[in-house]
């Protein structure tokens, strides 16, 4: 036995919040994008604990296709970041208020 | 309590004070590296919970090549005024708070729940018996991924022109 489920669920949650916090607190569109990957790491760890909890690997499986969408998301989303910063030169979200 | 109970504690608190620190940091390298050390304790998680194949990937892909992108786009960035301007107290503490509430509720609902006492039994997915199960039951799925990635890669490429086309003009009505 390593250790109850739940715990593992709390750690995971814990993770998930700090990650929330990270991107709707903080004024920089890098460190959104990098509070997005804290809550996907979270979701990879509440799926492992759950792959082990039922001894399925199908837990293992999902978190094989997160990994690819967090590389897909990350990729994109910093073109967009670097697209943005070429046109007015900042990475301040409250700058982005112009829809043209 | 087992070694692993310890190592799994171990494991959380590091996990835990690593990612704080990274979302308070108001340098975006020292953020980066911060989270490096999180998601290097995440794969060694992975590893107790026996998967070492995604414990590997977790390195490879999260810590390795997701945080090096992140440290190429900050040092390309480099005349930004790195650190940011953070917003008041009085705006962000009603996120604080209700990030404590859910914290909080959530951790009550958990522990409360019969199903979550059920013990962790070790077990080990081979990375061979792993690769198996994915070919043998999800094999069209990575096919539907790996397009993913290829849409993800031409997609950035396109956004990647598109940005130098529209900035050559652009910078000179602006300064």
């Amino acid at each position: 036995m390593i250790v109850s489920f739940g715990h593992v669920l709390v750690l995971s949650g814990l993770l998930f919040l700090l990650g929330t916090v990270c991107a709707v607190t903080r004024r920089n569109l890098i460190m959104i994008l990098l509070g997005v990957e804290i809550m996907l790491n979270a979701a990879t760890i509440a799926f492992v604990g759950a792959a082990l909890r039922w001894h399925d690997m199908e837990g293992q499986v999902f978190v094989l296709f997160i990994f690819a969408v967090a590389a897909a998301e990350v990729s994109v989303g910093l073109a967009l970041i670097i697209g943005v910063y070429r046109r007015t030169g900042s990475v301040d979200p409250s700058n982005f208020n112009l829809l043209k | 309590m087992t070694l692993y109970t310890i190592l799994f504690y171990l494991l959380a608190v590091v996990i835990v004070i690593a990612t704080v620190l990274a979302i308070t940091r108001r340098s975006m390298v020292h953020a980066v590296i911060y989270l490096v050390v999180s998601f290097f304790g995440s794969a060694l998680l992975f590893y107790l919970f026996g998967a070492p194949l995604l414990a590997a990937l977790e390195v490879i892909i999260y810590a390795g090549a997701i945080m090096v992108l992140f440290l190429f786009i900050i040092m390309m960035l480099r005349d930004v005024n790195l650190l940011e301007k953070m917003f008041p107290l009085s705006q962000w503490a009603p996120a604080a708070v209700m990030a404590v509430i859910y914290l909080v509720v959530g951790t009550v609902l958990i522990l409360t729940d019969p199903g979550a006492r059920a013990p962790l039994i070790g077990a080990v997915a081979t990375p061979r018996d792993f690769g198996r199960f994915v070919f043998e039951n999800h094999w069209l799925t990575i096919e539907i991924v790996s397009l993913l990635l290829l849409i993800a890669l031409v997609g950035a490429l396109y956004l990647g022109k598109l940005s130098r086309k529209s900035a050559a003009p652009k910078s000179e009505g602006n300064p």
